[in-house]
């Protein structure tokens, strides 16, 4: 066989052509196709937007997927553990439990029967240690709460808090507020702050000086002591904290929006367009707020699980939303108040309001790589 | 410099004046008397204990003896408990609120450091991906969930610490975990991106190329340059340390400043809200400055551009 020796016949001379090298083989892709593309490569951002509609999507269907209302009280079920069907192997499975540790076994046992009223038909007891070895004795109990106050037929997914309201309503009314709070807060922070930084570098001059003046001395005011005596003097309410924290939120959004302004003014096609008559809002509206469109959206990003943080953290200190209303705020705040006895209170907004801000966090550091690869890590 | 400085001042002065007008003011409109049974005293009475706090006189005037006292150092006596002046109040509560900040800012930025000099040294190997996740947590879990979660499992499950409370050293620990959580994880992001951005530069191969060996390169000249920029983040760092204060200190019932702020705001005790606004303010602004000047000091480019 004459392999070895290709056949000449195979080889066809190219026809050059002088433009072949000047060819685009590749679709031409607009910044925004482009972002977009590397922003589904980034697996973290990816994630992040994932978990971010799930949450969204359970904000809107959860409250309604079981029977019960976010303000129907009832003292007979108040703090129940969380039970799930079927998916007691999670922890979920509606008992109580307890661990006694006492020198002598007996005192051990009557103790975790004494954790839970005596109600020996709903409780067993389990003898992790009986104290031959010298050390303490321990003994585990585990009380069946549910069949104890005879719901068997009842699954609190979440549990319920003291009052005895359903845990799981609660929490996706809660992130619903919580969300709401922050979008807004977030919306109204990047219309004034694109407004404020726009108009203080497009005019410039005095305009601009003045209008620095006021942001450096609104800088010097911790938001923190704003926001506090802000809510103090506005009633308690979603539309109170939302003003208190859009008070001082925008003006890292005006500087970032001023300083990209200031750099593209004086490019040839914002001249271009100014020689042909263009007015001042429309070079503002159509060249250059465009142009810093995805600085834009970086800072929202950003803007809005901070918006979330605040809204918790006045809830924390006492200054959050009114009862009966619940926030993702409210709520954890509530959980503090039993975690000892029963974390589960605590745990399952705690959870989703981490879930929330790792979400966001991952998606705007996402979409900051992607707008701008030069600010790439 | 020296302008500079005084400049600086006198906007803190100008500031200062501001937000404390604002609060006076703010607290003047404010619902509620300080009279927490109003209705049950007679009228002489309550002009009595008005005349006491000052507060019968004309709003202007008020203002004026405000601002006498506040320049003396003088804020006021607390409604809430009998006689006690705020400023000595503010005082005595300093200590616990200045020792915890200050312990989780050095644990935090230190911490911080190293894990983010991790990263970018194995950059995009696995300890780069466990790091960078570890700071993605650390910046997103809200110090107060995290100081929640630290309670429940290190205080009351393992009972390593105590649950809360102020005394020996061991009660610091789990306030201070839960505060360097945050500026640990800022610190460990700023620190990787620098460092990456230094070890690419030109005088990085030089040093390689003239036969420095790793940990020269990397100490010597990428860690001592990738420092500067991070002196911008601890301003932010502390002033964030701040507002976690508030949280953590009533969770782990510290007697600190932001414990009793958030009491007296649940008790209407406007003296203190007054006084201790007008602190946390000044704190900020003077954190600010000090940062602001600290730069100038670490890198001379920058004071240069401020002489000119």
């Amino acid at each position: 066989m004459d392999n070895d020796k290709p056949n000449k016949d195979l080889f066809v001379p190219v026809d050059t052509r002088q433009d072949d090298s000047e060819k685009i083989s590749r679709p031409s892709l607009s910044f925004w196709q482009d972002s977009f593309i590397r922003l589904r490569k980034n697996v973290g951002a990816m994630i992040g937007l994932v978990v971010l509609i799930i949450l969204i999507v359970m904000a809107a269907i959860g409250p309604s997927l079981n029977e019960y209302d976010q303000f129907e009280q009832d003292l007979s079920r108040a703090k129940m553990p969380p039970k799930v069907e079927n998916m007691g192997w999670l922890g979920m499975d509606g008992t109580l439990s307890t661990v006694q540790t006492n020198e002598s076994l007996e005192q051990a046992e009557t103790n975790a029967l004494m954790r839970f009223n005596n109600d020996e038909d709903h409780i067993e007891t389990t003898v992790l240690n009986d104290g031959s070895n010298g050390e303490p004795a321990e003994v585990e109990a585990v009380y069946d709460i549910y069949a104890a106050k005879d719901m068997e037929g009842q699954n609190f997914w979440f549990g319920t808090d003291g009052l005895g309201r359903d845990l799981f309503t609660r929490a996706w009314e809660g992130t619903r507020i919580s969300l709401y709070i922050a979008f807004l807060a977030a919306a109204i922070d990047m219309v004034i702050g694109v407004a404020y930084g726009g108009i203080s570098a497009y005019y410039g001059g005095r305009v601009d000086n003045v209008m620095q003046r006021i942001i450096e001395i609104l800088v010097g005011i911790p938001n923190l002591v704003v926001v506090i005596l802000m809510i103090l003097i506005l009633e308690p309410g979603i539309i109170s904290i939302t003003i208190a924290l859009t008070i001082t939120g925008w003006i890292s959004m005006a500087r970032i929006v001023r300083g990209q302004i200031l750099k593209l003014k004086n490019q040839e096609f914002v001249l271009a367009s100014r020689t042909l008559g263009a007015p001042d809002g429309r070079i503002l509206r159509k060249h250059l707020i465009p142009n810093v469109l995805s600085l834009i959206i970086i800072n929202t990003m950003f803007t809005i699980p901070t918006a979330i943080f605040f809204e918790a953290f006045l809830s924390f200190i006492g200054l959050g939303l009114p009862t009966p209303l619940a926030s993702l705020g409210t709520l954890v705040e509530d959980g503090f108040q039993s975690l000892q006895i029963y974390p589960h209170i605590l745990l399952f907004p705690a959870i989703i309001i981490s879930l929330i801000m790792i979400a966001f966090n991952m998606l705007a550091d996402g979409l900051r790589d992607a707008f701008d690869p030069k600010m790439r890590e | 410099m020296a302008r500079y400085i005084t400049q600086r001042l006198v906007y803190l002065v100008i500031t200062m004046f501001l937000i404390a007008t604002f609060t006076f003011f703010l607290m003047k409109f404010l619902p509620g008397t300080p009279l927490s049974a109003a209705d049950r005293l007679s009228e002489e009475q309550q002009a009595i204990v008005l005349a006491k706090y000052g507060l019968d006189d004309p709003v202007p005037v008020q203002y004026f003896n405000y601002m006498v006292n506040l320049v003396q150092g003088d804020l006021g006596i607390s409604f809430q408990f009998d006689n006690r002046e705020v400023t000595t109040i503010i005082l005595d509560r300093i200590g616990p609120s200045l020792q915890i900040g200050f312990q989780a800012m050095i644990v935090g930025t230190i911490l911080g450091m190293l894990l983010g000099l991790v990263s970018a040294i194995y950059h995009n190997g696995f300890l780069d991906y466990g790091s960078t996740f570890t700071a993605v947590l650390g910046q997103s879990i809200p110090s107060f969930v995290f100081a929640g979660i630290l309670q429940y499992f290190v205080g009351v499950k393992l009972g390593w610490f105590p649950v809360a409370l102020w005394g020996t050293w061991e009660h610091t620990v789990m306030p201070t975990i839960s505060l360097a959580i945050f500026p640990l994880a800022i610190a460990a992001r700023f620190m990787r991106t620098e460092m990456l951005e230094v070890m690419g530069s030109d005088y990085i191969t030089t040093a390689r190329a003239k036969g420095v060996n790793k940990f020269g390169v990397v100490f010597k000249h990428g860690v001592r340059n990738a420092l500067i920029p991070l002196v911008t983040v601890l301003g932010p760092l502390a002033i964030g340390l701040m507002t976690g204060t508030l949280v953590i200190e009533n969770i782990f019932a510290v007697p600190g400043i932001g414990e009793q702020f958030v009491k007296s705001i649940n008790t209407n005790d406007f003296p203190i809200i007054m006084g201790t606004t007008l602190f946390f303010a000044f704190f900020f602004i003077l954190i600010v400055l000090v940062i602001d000047l600290l730069y100038g000091v670490i890198d001379p480019r920058i004071r240069l551009a401020e002489g000119e």
